[in-house]
């Protein structure tokens, strides 16, 4: 401020108009333009700041100790923690059915979405009911959806299982196997998230504008090719978003394996943890073993997991849908 | 927090101006409505599963116009007592009076000074002969705290489906079928029978069931009397695994994981012929098995291996609660004989209370579900073939959960009992590390 006081008398001598020296709400309408940018995006950063970076830092901090819930006085043990879990098969294991179930439910659920984003742009009868119908599973609650779904894979008195046998198959025990589970799960997780996704697509869809595809009708081109020559390349920063929100939400996946299990309230993820995912792994150390340094361990490497996976998304996704330069 | 930290300011404020007092310093949260006899005391009651308070609670409040009770019930005990913990380590959210089941007493008897030691605090009729001696001992911390008062006791009996053994052409009279349910041998080559005889009808719901009630009866559980596990060189739960999966094998499990969706549409269907059956199972079968069913059950007083002890709870006064004097009162109340009776007739819950065994109200107590059974009488004969519980050391709980009762499921599922076996040693060796 000082300098801008120094500089001020100057400046109205160079001046035609010769204005007083800057009175106080001169001044203040200078900080206001100035300061408050800041002020006004002060309160997310805040927020951020109490209820995320500070856990987020805390955790790592924890995870340095051997720490069990209610501990008075926890041993500092440095990185032993991350140590033993790189040497837990339990949590390889996890990881495993993670990144299974992630995959099984991500490939499917996007290249699905932007299909049903194609047919929900073209000229339709109540256009606004169909994508409002495609939303309605993301409406319904979790737990709902996840008791629901478990019933309809039960092994004895299970509904797909009833139909499949209707049909002359063999029943599935869905529990029990690892990849029959997997599929159970990845089924769940894409009749919530396939619609909701389509529908962000579908925004990216309707703002593309009329004159290529004219343009491209004109040069004969039909509706396949201007759908992968014009529609998806333009899709591309909508597909490196969507790509990476489901990464980071099919690496957290908790709420389904955790309801899919028969035995109420476990965490073990089935039988032998076929279906153990890593955050439901994480909740059992925490809060059923109680060991927090631990838990918190799992917790940072996770992160670190889910930022690699995220960057290697957004170069592969980029890579994909570049459009060519000539 | 804050709100309530305001609520405590704002109320301190208004006694104060009210009553015209000093500030008194060094009074921690000691609520200040105490020294009011006519502002509401707010208790909470938090239970899992049935206890049968139903019914008590307003009662209570009758009794005592100052009490406003505020009861919250969880359906499955083991995410139930996972809360508890993490409660307990946070230091907050805990109720009042807290019930707490015998499974996981030993990893809240760790804890024992996170509770108030209930005969220094709690009145002079809840004295330790109000229990059985075993009931009352179990909730003593290694410093000689007492941090819970007994509730129910859950002594094992058989219950079947008469139906089906008729059906079957076997003996389906209570008296008839003892000899059935003499010992875990009899029983499975019973079940081998009723295979038979029927086609390949299962015989039990799960095998985890029939394995918990064998280990139960062992002289030693999963961890010993020095804390340490036992499964390594435990010969007895080796050869109940050894039966339990040969029984599997032969077909003779429904597969049903106990509490499971699955398991409760099994009763509906008639899955299985026999159950494991503590006292407090009889109101999760009638639940269950809804009224189309009703006089397809039977119980007998009789248990393989003669008899045995599966459940049963305390009632705890956490040291969070601002009311403790209040709480302990409510917790006595509540585990009276009399009142232990009400809450039999209710669900079920077998008294551990001297007095409530001998109650005729207890030992004329029939159960019109099970064909007009005298289930008091019964149960209390079943209560008396328990020599003392075993002892539950730290883990234990978890390890039926999250190790043998898994393993077990996994053997249905088509693993090998030799598999299961190694399963279910790692899955211990990680609790107990």
């Amino acid at each position: 401020m000082t300098v801008v006081d120094k500089i001020a008398p100057d400046e109205e001598k160079a001046g035609v108009r010769t204005s007083p020296r800057p009175t106080l709400r001169h001044r203040l309408s200078r900080w206001d333009v100035k300061v408050s940018p800041y002020l006004y995006i002060a309160p997310f950063f805040v927020v951020f700041g109490i209820v995320g970076l500070f856990p987020l830092l805390y955790t790592a901090y924890v995870s340095l100790f051997s720490w069990e819930a209610g501990d008075d006085d926890p041993a500092f043990i440095g990185l032993d923690n991350f140590k033993e879990l790189f040497a837990d098969t339990q949590f390889w294991n996890a990881l495993e059915n993670t990144v299974s179930i992630f995959l099984l439910s991500s490939v499917p659920q996007l290249i699905i979405a932007v299909l049903l984003a194609a047919l929900l742009s073209a000229r339709l009868r109540g256009a606004t009911g169909w994508r409002v119908g495609v939303l309605l599973p993301y409406a319904a609650s979790l737990v709902a959806l996840g008791i629901i779904f478990a019933n309809l894979f039960g092994p004895k008195y299970g509904l797909v299982n009833g139909l499949l046998q209707t049909i002359g198959l063999d029943p599935v025990d869905w529990q029990a196997g690892r990849f029959s589970s997997h599929a159970a799960i990845a089924i769940m997780v894409n009749w919530r998230w396939t619609g909701y996704n389509a529908l962000i697509v579908l925004a990216a869809m309707q703002a593309i504008p009329k004159e290529l595809h004219e343009a491209a009708l004109i040069d004969g081109a039909g509706a396949a090719r201007r759908f992968f020559s014009i529609t998806l390349p333009l899709l591309k920063p909508t597909l490196i978003f969507v790509t990476i929100t489901s990464t980071i939400g099919g690496l957290q996946i908790f709420t389904e394996p955790k309801l899919f299990d028969a035995m109420p309230g476990s965490n073990n993820g089935g039988s032998s943890n076929q279906f153990q995912t890593v955050t439901l792994y994480l909740y059992q150390t925490a809060f059923e073993n109680y060991e927090l340094g631990y838990a918190s361990a799992i917790a940072w490497v996770l992160f670190v997991i889910i930022v690699l996976i995220a960057l290697v998304n957004f170069f592969l996704t980029g890579r994909l849908t570049a459009v060519k330069k000539k | 927090m804050r709100s309530i930290r305001n609520g405590l300011v704002l109320a301190l404020g208004i006694t104060m101006t009210t009553f015209g007092l000093a500030a008194c310093g060094g009074d921690d949260g000691g609520a200040p409505a105490a020294s009011d006899p006519n502002a509401k005391v707010e208790l909470s009651l938090a239970t899992f599963t049935e206890f049968g308070y139903e019914e008590l609670i307003p009662e209570y409040e009758r009794l005592h116009p100052n009490i406003k009770i505020t009861h919250r019930k969880t359906g499955q005990g083991g995410p139930y007592h996972q809360d508890l913990i993490t409660k307990l380590a946070a230091g907050s959210g805990l109720a009042d009076v807290t019930a707490v089941e015998e499974g996981h007493l030993s990893n809240v008897l760790d804890k024992g000074s996170k509770f108030n030691d209930l005969p220094k605090i709690g009145p002079a009729e809840a004295s330790p002969d109000r229990w059985l001696g075993w009931k009352y001992d179990a909730a003593k911390t290694k410093d000689g705290k007492v941090i819970g008062y007994g509730t129910d006791i859950g002594p094992l009996a058989m219950c079947y489906r008469k139906d089906m053994l008729e059906a079957a052409g076997m003996p389906s009279d209570p008296e008839a079928v003892k000899p059935l349910f003499a010992t875990w041998d009899s029983y499975f080559a019973a079940g081998d029978q009723y295979v038979t005889k029927t086609g390949g009808k299962a015989w039990f719901d799960s095998a985890a069931q029939n394995f918990n009630a064998m280990v139960n009866q062992l002289p030693t559980g999963y961890i010993g009397n020095d804390d340490k596990p036992t499964l390594e060189s435990n010969q007895g739960i080796k050869d109940a695994w050894t039966k339990v999966t040969d029984a599997v094998a032969k077909g003779q499990s429904a597969k049903l994981t106990a509490f499971s969706n699955e398991w409760n549409s099994g009763f509906k269907q008639g899955a299985f012929a026999t159950k494991v059956c503590p006292a407090w199972m009889l109101g999760v079968i009638e639940e269950h098995s809804g009224p189309e069913n009703a006089g397809k059950w039977a119980v007998t007083a009789a248990f393989p291996g003669g008899g045995g002890n599966w459940g049963g709870s305390y009632l705890t006064v956490p040291t969070q609660s601002k009311h403790p004097k209040e709480a302990a009162e409510l917790a006595a109340w509540l585990t009276a004989p009399e009142q232990q009776i009400k809450a039999f007739k209710a669900k079920g819950t077998f008294p551990s209370q001297v007095k409530a065994l001998e109650d005729p109200a207890l030992l004329s107590e029939t159960d019109a579900y099970f064909g007009g059974a005298k289930i008091g009488q019964l149960f209390a004969e079943q209560a008396k073939k328990v020599a003392k519980p075993q002892y539950k050391g730290p883990g234990d709980g978890q390890i039926q959960e999250n190790a043998s009762s898994p393993a077990l499921q996994a053997v249905e599922q088509g693993k090998s009992a030799d598999e299961g076996w190694t399963q279910l040693l790692d899955a211990a060796k990680k609790i107990t590390r």
